[in-house]
């Protein structure tokens, strides 16, 4: 990215939504040097800073750019899938100022260096934030811890074993002890490995498909060990991606004992069930799988009553060479960068849930947790900043989707609700035509 | 003068499917429509002359992820005496592993211009994925555990043509339901065609949400045979077993074996189908699979005549037709 500093800039005439702050009221949004100078009802009568460039929103929302809190990009080992520059390119269409990496790449990020990699390729090639995730063992391998602390001092910001559960229990106190020592959060993919076992959701879809299923006991009881290794480490624990209702219990369940626990649940959970996947359609294998209706139902309950606190998109870019196989033999993974706004205003729009605490989810809730200064708009913090209308109709097509691989669940679906400007530290880097 | 008696002249014509990827999907007067071509396709190949030549000129492409000799050589004999000209690929596992994706085979086979393809694979929906993938029909020959669709057609063949009809018969599929695309088939096919199905297996080898698959569940074999007009075994498949499904081959014998005793439970004129290859002794009782009430050879023939039926009716969405 460029080195000089951005204009100052006004996003007037707007509705200014800081969760952070419990803020939903008409106003401005004024910046200079990359930072927020105010924001809200109060800066509508501030006038502009000298040169500033005044965007009119035309009553449409400002709020904190999104965090995107679980994002898999190819860079490094499978460039052809996506690079930081394309990823951050459909983050930004999207919405979305800071991506937080998964580690799962080729090599594994579990070398402080190559967290130094990351932030340096990042910085030259990317148009968002990108803070990396770590590894939580050497090579993902359950075996060996990283070195959480050199990690930390590089910038790793969260410690995850990828789409995989540490399956060994002991390991993993001792990893949870440890953390605690460095206060690092410790991000985990709850599913037992051998009870997994599949590839769709277990019940009588996967039985009359011929598949093998993923029992929602698999996520239950892992689930269920951490919470309980949790209790023994005391160490700041986040479950990534949770996708049925008693899993939503059981984190219940754990705040209420007072564990120092948040949840995370991708929007794939909260907008598709497993009738979605119709004829073995591969772009809707995930992990975990896509779930009943019910399980769907009972995300949405635990986003809108605070038990779920962050909702990610768990973009996993994949082409054809791993996507076109047999259902069994595909890959997980869907896009999900440039359709995690729109996809989760349809629980807006459904009335499941208020605009704020929505927002909430993908923007200071990811921040608070992960210990970013962004996710907010009150004065100082980093200008990171979407504006989005959302009530403005679009279609996803598939040739014009930003990503380098095009698996998106989302393909050809309708939304309410889009990006219409995006700033990152203050400098203007998507607008919808 | 126009006889009241006629046959239905759009019997035969009533099959509006380009491809069979499953029973699944099926009306039950298609499938009706396909055994009665069936039934003239039995006195085809009983005949001197065997051919039909309907399918002249066409190609068919027996396309076989998986090794298979009696499924194989009934389609190519379906497709032959049909008049197609036919011919078998056998695709090993190593030129999958060498990373031709089935996508690139599905491509290598369109700039062949077949008509017909018939596909089995390992893999559950790899047929369906085919199908989206190639101009041609496609006829699934078996997609892992998903759908055998000719298979359960020859199974209903050869009970119409001894029992004089499916509806309201009991039949009893007994064996590893779980891993079993013969079962999934039946077990559809049987419904819609009004029989009672009833499984029989331990609980290990039944599927997830089998009591909302439209069958009666029974674990004990003797139990679950009271009263079966057709008493339908299974391969235990060991091959696909990647845990620990059931202890021992000699346990499961013990239990879920066909042997003359349990068959006893069953009623006097009940029939044995197995669907083949058997694993006699561990599954079946070589007295009872060679035995009066065993129907095992004659589904065979049946399967021919079924094929036959299939690749004719499929014949009728070809270009040109």
């Amino acid at each position: 990215m460029a080195i000089d500093t951005p204009k100052p800039l006004v996003l007037s005439n707007a509705r200014v939504i800081d969760p952070a702050r419990g803020l939903d009221a008409p106003g401005s949004v004024i910046i200079a040097d990359g930072t927020i100078l105010a924001a809200g009802p109060e800066a509508a009568n501030q006038g502009a800073p000298y040169g500033a460039e005044i965007i009119d929103c035309a009553g449409a929302v400002a709020g904190p750019g999104l965090i995107d809190m679980c994002v898999s990009v190819g860079e490094p080992g499978a460039e052809h899938r996506e690079t930081f520059a394309s990823a951050s390119k459909a983050a930004a269409s999207g919405g979305i100022t800071t991506i937080v990496t998964m580690p799962e790449t080729d090599p594994i990020i579990d070398d402080p260096a190559l967290v130094d990699f990351i932030l340096r390729r990042a910085r030259d090639t990317a148009i968002v934030n990108v803070k990396p995730m770590a590894a939580l063992t050497k090579g993902l391998e359950g075996r060996d811890m990283t070195e959480i602390g050199l990690l930390q001092e590089a910038g790793a910001v969260a410690f995850i074993n990828g789409h995989k559960s540490v399956r060994n229990a002991q390991i993993m106190r001792r990893i949870m002890t440890y953390a605690r020592d460095f206060n690092a959060l410790v991000v985990h993919h709850t599913e037992d490995p051998d009870l997994a076992g599949g590839t769709m959701n277990a019940g009588l879809n996967a039985s009359w498909k011929g598949l093998s299923g993923v029992p929602r006991e698999a996520e239950i009881i892992m689930l269920e060990r951490d919470l309980r290794l949790v209790g023994m480490a005391k160490s700041r624990y986040h479950a990534n991606l949770i996708s049925t209702s008693d899993s939503a219990d059981v984190i219940r369940a754990g705040k209420k004992r007072g564990l120092d626990i948040t949840a995370g649940v991708s929007i794939n959970h909260l907008t598709q069930n497993e009738n979605d996947i119709g004829p073995y359609r591969t772009f809707f294998k995930m992990s975990p799988p896509l779930r009943d209706e019910d399980d769907r139902q009972a995300m949405i309950a635990a986003v809108a009553d605070g038990t779920i606190d962050i909702i990610v998109s768990n973009h996993d870019p994949q082409d054809v060479e791993t996507k076109r196989h047999p259902w069994a033999e595909a890959e997980d993974g869907a896009l999900g960068l440039e359709t995690l706004l729109a996809a989760a205003l349809r629980l807006y729009h459904a009335e499941q849930m208020d605009l704020m605490p929505l927002l909430a989810t993908m923007t200071c809730n990811p921040a608070d947790r992960l210990g970013l200064d962004a996710g907010r708009l009150s004065a100082g913090a980093p200008a990171d900043v979407v504006v989005f209308d959302p009530d403005r109709p679009w279609v996803l097509e598939k040739s014009a989707i930003k990503s380098r691989s095009k698996n998106s669940p989302f393909e050809d679906a309708r939304f309410s609700g889009r990006t219409l400007r995006t700033v990152v530290a203050g400098r203007t880097v998507y607008t919808y035509d | 003068m126009i006889s009241m008696s006629a046959p239905d002249p759009h019997r035969l014509s009533s099959f509006p499917h380009r491809h069979l990827l499953g029973i699944e999907g099926l009306q039950p007067h298609e499938i009706l429509g396909l055994l009665d071509r069936a039934d003239e396709a039995v006195e085809v190949s009983r005949q001197v002359e065997k051919i039909k030549p309907v399918l002249r000129g066409r190609t068919q492409i027996n396309l076989f992820f998986e090794a298979s000799t009696r499924t194989q050589s009934s389609f190519e004999l379906a497709g032959k005496r049909l008049g197609a000209d036919v011919m078998n690929m056998a695709v090993s596992q190593s030129s999958v592993k060498k990373g031709e994706t089935l996508i690139d085979t599905a491509a290598t086979l369109n700039a062949m211009h077949p008509d017909l393809l018939v596909v089995r694979h390992h893999a559950a929906g790899a047929v369906h994925l085919l199908a989206r993938k190639i101009g041609c029909s496609v006829v699934n020959a078996g997609d892992g555990p998903h759908e055998h669709p000719t298979q359960a057609l020859l199974d209903a063949l050869t009970i119409r043509r001894h029992k004089g009809k499916i509806a309201r018969l009991t039949v009893a599929i007994c064996g590893d339901i779980t891993h079993s695309r013969v079962a999934r088939s039946n077990i559809i096919l049987l419904n819609a065609l009004g029989a009672r199905v009833r499984v029989i297996a331990p609980s290990t080898l039944l599927p997830s949400g089998i009591e909302k698959m439209g069958v009666e569940v029974f674990r004990d074999m003797r139990e679950g045979l009271k009263g079966a007009d057709i008493v339908m075994m299974l391969r235990l498949q060991r091959e696909r077993m990647s845990g620990a499904f059931i202890p021992s081959v000699r346990e499961y014998y013990r239990y879920y074996g066909l042997d003359r005793d349990k068959l006893s439970y069953a009623r006097e004129d009940a029939l044995v189908m197995h669907p083949g290859p058997m694993n006699r002794g561990v599954e079946i009782d070589p007295e009872v699979a060679d035995g009066p009430q065993s129907l095992i050879r004659e589904q065979v023939e049946m399967g021919v005549a079924v094929r036959m039926a299939v690749l004719e009716a499929l014949a009728a969405h070809l270009p040109n037709s």
